[in-house]
């Protein structure tokens, strides 16, 4: 798939497979397309080349709501709380789709990232970065996802917190949802991954298992700081 | 005790009027600019035609509201607030959603309101002629003298039918208002949109509901702001256009952006208008015998004369972004 901001491409030919239930991480260096990638699997942006599918039907037209009916769920890099918004009510319009679920959900979210309980009737803007992190990724959960999108969940945050959410990202995988992941922690975020690409200038430069390429003495040299 | 009467009604009942005038135009404005981030300069005459099609249903249908002992205008009131919405999404479908669609700048959406608003002036007039007419067509204006019961006190503080019925009206609409926000999932949608509109999207919010409610919303109250307006003076076409700056001064001395903040903003404007052109004299009067003697009172003691007027919000704004841009609440830096 080719694509980018404008008619520009950002990506190069990049072709990545998922399968339902897999965990699939993107590495790679700064700029390099990854968060461009994810935003191009969640309709934000022009695929001027080539083609996304979910489930075999093709996806690349259809902007974010509708992809969010079809059970996909997107956690941006940055900006990804509404700040003065309550915790609750962040939580709320993940669900907005389904208001009938908000309950259920609610309660489901809370038992995964109890801090939130008491925190929840608080603006989202006033909490700590990693508890803002939990409220984006609950607030995506809220949808009950089938496919879901993080980019780099555990971006400044401290080791603790990064433990946390790596953790919390297993749990939802094993809870059946499918996981597509940046992360710049490569090396913790491969351990956890069915599958692994390293993009670079906005292309594949290595795609295969995340423990192969964990093993792949070329991937360690140049992209894994040795 | 006569001087606080005369207080009471020139400034306490006179800056509550102005205030919620204020209050309600500014809500419009702040609403649109948290969603569509620019000022909408033709939301004065938004109010305006809100005001003339009150009068247009009441001029039709002049005799409903003495079966109910209602004044006919406000029978009508809700019809326009329709209308008033109505033309409100029409003139976003019309001229701003092609813009946006465009990706424009905000100041692009700016001057095409500007250009709204001279539409909209040209053809109300067109319409209405340019002179003053009552919104109260066949009903009277009710006129209120409360005698208070002390010894001494001749004046009465006077209120009119149309100022309480503004009172009323403002307090329901800024309860509904903070219900809806607060309460419904539409209202929370939109403080979610103003937050982080691509998180909203994200969210399976449609963005472009969001929007034609905002339009709705800042429509009716416009018709709200409107009428009550005309029903306090007389309806004339150019009436509302002369509260565009206090109205923005008020939105934007409350945090742009911040619905609570345009209230307070309103009331504040208001109540400083009122305050500047208030006769001091009249409260001074009674200590005259105790001031010294080379200390004549001037027969208007005015910090502003009342032509002036309109420099009391200039100032408020000018102040406002001096010392705190972002607002009395916190709102979005403009
Ligand atoms: N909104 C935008 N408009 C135009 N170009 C953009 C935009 N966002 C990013 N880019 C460009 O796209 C390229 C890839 O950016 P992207 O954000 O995908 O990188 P990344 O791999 O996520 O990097 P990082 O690790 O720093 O998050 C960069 O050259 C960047 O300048
Ligand atoms: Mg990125």
């Amino acid at each position: 798939m080719h694509g980018g901001y404008g008619s520009m491409n950002i990506l190069n030919g990049v072709n990545m497979t998922l399968y339902a239930d897999e965990v699939g991480v993107i590495v790679g260096p700064n700029g390099a397309g990854k968060s461009t990638m994810l935003k191009a699997v969640f309709g934000l942006l022009n695929v001027n080349q080539g083609e996304i599918l979910l489930n075999g039907q093709p996806i690349h037209n259809l902007p974010p709501n509708q992809l969010v009916e079809r059970g996909m769920g997107f956690v941006p890099q940055e900006k990804n709380v509404f700040p003065s918004l309550t915790v609750k009510e962040n939580l709320e319009m993940g669900a907005y789709l389904k208001p009938q679920n908000v309950k259920r959900m609610l309660e489901q979210v809370y038992d995964f990232f109890p801090p939130l309980v008491e925190k929840r009737h608080q603006p989202a803007g006033e909490l700590s970065g990693g508890q803002r992190q939990m409220v984006a990724m609950g607030r995506a959960l809220m949808a009950e996802p089938s496919l879901l999108l993080l980019d780099e969940p555990t971006a400044g945050l401290s080791p603790l917190y990064m433990n946390e959410i790596f953790d919390r990202v297993k749990k939802i995988n094993a809870a059946g949802v499918g996981i597509l992941m940046v992360e710049q922690n490569a090396k913790q975020a491969l351990a956890i991954a069915d599958k692994g690409f390293v993009l670079a200038a906005g292309q594949n430069r290595f795609t295969d298992t995340g423990a192969a390429l964990l093993a792949d003495p070329d991937v360690a040299k140049s992209f894994l700081g040795g | 005790m006569n001087e606080l009467v005369f207080f009471i009604n020139n400034v306490v009942i006179a800056g509550s009027v102005t205030g919620s005038i204020y209050a309600i135009g500014a809500i419009g404005v702040t609403l649109i600019f948290s969603i569509m981030r620019f000022a909408h300069f033709a939301h004065a005459d938004i109010m305006t035609f809100g005001a003339f099609m009150v009068l247009l249903l009441t001029t039709a249908f002049p005799a409903v509201g003495a079966s109910i002992g209602v004044p006919t205008a406000l029978i009508m009131l809700p019809l326009a607030m329709l209308l008033t919405a109505a033309l409100a999404v029409g003139i976003d479908k019309a001229f701003y959603k092609p813009l946006r669609a465009h990706g424009v700048k905000p100041i692009v959406m700016v001057i095409g309101s500007l250009g709204v608003t001279l539409m909209l002036q040209g053809l109300i007039r067109l319409f209405s002629g340019t002179g003053g007419q009552s919104l109260y067509v066949d009903d009277r204006k009710e006129i209120f003298r409360l005698a208070l019961p002390f010894e001494g006190v001749r004046a009465p503080i006077v209120i009119t039918e149309p100022q309480i019925y503004l009172f009323v009206i403002t307090l329901v609409a800024v309860v509904a208002l903070h219900l809806f926000l607060n309460r419904s999932r539409l209202g929370k949608a939109m403080r979610a949109m103003s937050d982080n509109p691509e998180l909203a999207q994200a969210s399976g919010i449609n963005t472009n509901t969001i929007v034609a409610v905002t339009w709705v919303i800042a429509g009716a109250l416009a018709a709200i702001a409107g009428t009550l307006l005309s029903l306090d003076v007389t309806f004339k076409p150019d009436l509302s256009f002369f509260l565009l700056l206090p109205i923005f001064a008020a939105a934007i001395v409350g945090g742009v952006g911040h619905p609570y903040g345009a209230i307070a903003g309103g009331f504040v404007v208001g109540f400083a208008e009122t305050l500047a052109v208030f006769n001091w004299n009249v409260l001074l009067r009674p200590f005259r015998d105790s001031l010294p003697t080379w200390l004549e009172l001037p027969s208007n003691l005015a910090f502003v004369g009342t032509e002036y007027k309109i420099v009391v919000p200039f100032f408020i704004l000018v102040a406002i972004l001096v010392w705190r841009p972002t607002g009395l609440f916190k709102g979005k830096v403009i």
